[in-house]
């Protein structure tokens, strides 16, 4: 489980979050939504750790994130970003290992679990031997998403992990993606700008404006019963292929 | 029991005396005169039993002078107008009792004239002199369209051109600072037209020159004397003292002919007076090209890996710091761009008081220039690694030293490459100038090739630095397309 306190955070004069409080119960997906800006990047990165809150705490499985334990909980969470997150002077599979060798994993685990991986994310074990730099964007993704999964973390963080994907892998890795969490059962806490993708993937969504969470529940809700009319205009805004026949 | 007594005196003063054959170090100017008495009194030395090195045309009088006060060398020979009117400037010294105390005063001894006075001189060639009716340096007033060529130390002495300016009010319009040896290829190929002698060398009457009157009698006496470090052993004293009085200018002229204008080996030149004059009879072979050259290379390559190692070993941290510690970024990067806009002669000079003389000054000199391209190329190379990559690394929840071992340095290595290649390819070059403070290397011949006048001994040294540069260059080209 993913519990955020009254969460703030302060670039200079500039107020990014503003008391965020959001809970991703443990096996479920929770979509953070909202326009460039609106601060949701920097919550996730709040949660990972990587950013210090001015106000307010994160747990993770009711463990409050802090100096001492943030090594040790950055292991619980897999992290992918939008994409230039693999290491480049790595291969693939040294990209998978990097954490395992410093925990000490002996080779046949390592294997094991990348052989697993492949399955489950459905990459051919061969690619794994290349550098970042020779794999396509989808299959960097996949490594990108292997290596998150690569300690089996009970939370995933995802930072529009397909953001720049083209469309067609991105449907077929959409698929795979919900499959993966079903199937895991993980804790998921996604960024996305793209509605379509926040439903497909949330059991729920928040959305996020200028800081502060504007509404949070299932895409159900913000459709038909819309907060403000900000959200009303944000779930309207998608255009339809058909729209103009 | 006396009789051990005796035994133990006996066995306590063999070793003390074992204990005076003290390696003893010799230091000679950068004009063949000077270094011909340096190899004079190393032979004599030698001959009373003494190991010897000596550091061949280390520098002019004041790198000389300084060196002997931090004992890098024991003895060099000078002369009484420069200790007078240069290394004691500002004591009025009238008498030759009076510079004996005034030098005792630093530790230094002084033996009594070799025999001849090499003083200053204005000269000119022969005909253009006669055909402008200059016979004194005042005559030079009416003048003042000549071109001066003077030698640096004599630019700069108040015993040289400043004092003679003033004590005759010359103003010409041309006076350029040249090397000594290169000025008179300059007055013989019509380029200068005055230039600064010492009366005893050979050149004077090899390109028909005069030396002008010195009709205020402004230059004071330059009787060649030998400096010493007053802890000399007696016998080493003595050992010097024997040339007072034995050499007279005629054969101090010849042994500088012998050199300069034979082109024979120094060495072998001072061994036969010394064979001639006091019967001591030495080894003086003329080195040969080859092993001089593996010398010379030895001692550059030693030069440039050692401070090349040590600024790899500091730079790198450095360069991490900087990347790492904001409050150390303008720091560390401002102390390594001011140490490399020190001119690297300066640098090298300014090391002689803190390390005196020889390899370690020129190493600690090269280490300190070559520190930047290093701290640069390693903050530069960490500070460029993209946001995302950095993220992801931290986010897998590795410390930071392991992020800085396998993720950081490893994608840095190619800027922080190409900073070791620009230090070792500028080191290679910089080396060069190590043998003006003692250290050897391919600087060496070039240095006496300019004294003697000799370009295949300049070839000698600046052929193969050229060429070690490139190889240098071309090694790291190599390992940079290996590991892209």
């Amino acid at each position: 489980m993913i519990a955020i306190q009254n969460v703030s955070k302060l670039y200079g004069q500039t107020t990014v979050l503003a008391g965020i409080s959001l809970t991703v119960p443990a096996g479920t997906t929770l979509s953070l939504i909202g326009p460039s800006g609106c601060g949701k990047s920097t919550l996730l990165r709040i949660v990972m750790g990587l950013i210090t809150a001015d106000e307010g705490q994160v747990a993770i499985d009711s463990e409050v994130m802090a100096p001492q334990n943030r090594l040790a909980l950055r292991q619980r969470m897999g992290y992918v970003i939008q994409s230039g997150g693999l290491f480049p002077h790595l291969t693939a599979h040294d990209n998978l290992t990097l954490v395992t060798r410093y925990l000490g994993w002996r080779v046949d685990q390592e294997n094991q679990r990348i052989g697993e991986l492949c399955d489950l994310t459905g990459i051919d074990e061969t690619l794994l031997a290349r550098r970042p730099g020779k794999l396509s964007g989808g299959q960097a993704q996949r490594v990108s998403l292997m290596r998150a999964l690569m300690l089996d973390p009970p939370v995933l963080l995802m930072d529009e992990p397909l953001g720049a994907i083209d469309p067609l892998v991105r449907y077929e890795l959409q698929n795979d993606l919900r499959s993966i969490f079903r199937k895991l059962s993980k804790t998921v806490l996604l960024v996305t700008h793209d509605l379509g993708e926040a439903a497909f993937l949330g059991d729920r969504i928040a959305l996020m404006q200028e800081g502060q969470v504007i509404q949070d529940g299932p895409v159900r809700e913000l459709l038909h019963n819309p907060a403000t009319a900000f959200v009303e205009q944000f779930v309207t805004a998608q255009r339809s292929p058909l729209q103009d026949l | 029991m006396r009789a051990l007594i005796h035994i133990f005196v006996v066995f306590i003063s063999l070793l003390s005396s074992a204990a005076l054959a003290q390696p003893l170090t010799i230091g000679s100017k950068l004009y063949t005169e000077n270094v011909l008495l340096g190899h004079l009194a190393a032979q004599s030395l030698q001959d009373a039993g003494y190991p010897v090195t000596h550091n061949e045309q280390l520098g002019g009088t004041r790198i000389l002078w300084n060196a002997l006060l931090s004992g890098g060398i024991d003895v060099y020979p000078d002369y009484t107008g420069t200790i007078s009117e240069e290394i004691l400037a500002g004591q009025s010294i009238d008498s030759r009792q009076e510079m004996v105390t005034a030098l005792s005063a630093f530790g230094v001894g002084v033996t009594g004239n070799i025999g001849f006075n090499n003083t200053y001189a204005l000269g000119m060639r022969r005909e253009q002199a006669e055909a402008l009716g200059i016979e004194t340096i005042s005559d030079l007033r009416a003048h003042p369209g000549l071109r001066f060529g003077f030698s640096n130390e004599f630019m700069e002495r108040q015993d040289g051109w400043p004092g003679v300016s003033a004590e005759y009010g010359l103003a010409p319009l041309s006076v350029t600072g040249l090397d000594h040896a290169l000025a008179y290829r300059g007055i013989a190929s019509g380029n200068i037209d005055v230039l600064d002698l010492y009366s005893t060398d050979p050149e004077i009457a090899f390109y028909d020159l005069v030396a002008l009157i010195d009709d205020q009698q402004f230059f004071p006496d330059y009787d060649a004397v030998f400096l010493y470090r007053n802890t000399l052993p007696p016998d080493a004293v003595a050992a010097l003292e024997r040339f007072a009085g034995a050499i007279d200018e005629t054969a101090m002229i010849a042994m500088n002919a012998a050199v300069k204008l034979d082109q024979r080996d120094d060495a072998v030149v001072a061994g036969e007076f010394m064979d001639s004059r006091f019967g001591i009879v030495s080894e003086q072979a003329a080195i040969g090209l080859w092993p001089r050259f593996v010398q010379n290379t030895l001692d550059h390559l030693t030069l440039v890996s050692i401070s090349l190692g040590m600024a790899i070993i500091v730079a790198i941290p450095m360069g991490v710091l900087a990347a790492k510690v904001r409050a150390l970024e303008t720091l560390l990067l401002g102390i390594s761009s001011i140490l490399q806009t020190i001119p690297s002669l300066a640098l090298l000079v300014l090391m002689i008081p803190l390390f005196g003389i020889g390899a370690l000054p020129a190493i600690v000199a090269m280490f300190l220039y070559s520190l930047l391209p290093i701290v640069r190329n390693t903050h530069a190379g960490l500070r460029q690694i993209p946001a995302p990559v950095m993220e992801s690394a931290r986010a897998l929840g590795l410390p930071n030293s392991l992020i800085l071992r396998r993720i950081e340095l490893p994608i840095a290595i190619p800027s922080i490459l190409s900073g070791i290649k620009i230090s070792a390819v500028m080191n290679v070059g910089v080396a060069t100038l190590g043998a003006l403070i003692g250290a050897g290397g391919y600087g060496q011949p070039i240095l006496t090739g300019i004294r003697l006048d000799n370009t295949a001994l300049i070839l000698e040294g600046a052929i193969p630095a050229a060429v070690l540069a490139l190889l240098v260059q071309g090694l790291f080209d190599l390992v940079e397309k290996r590991i892209r």
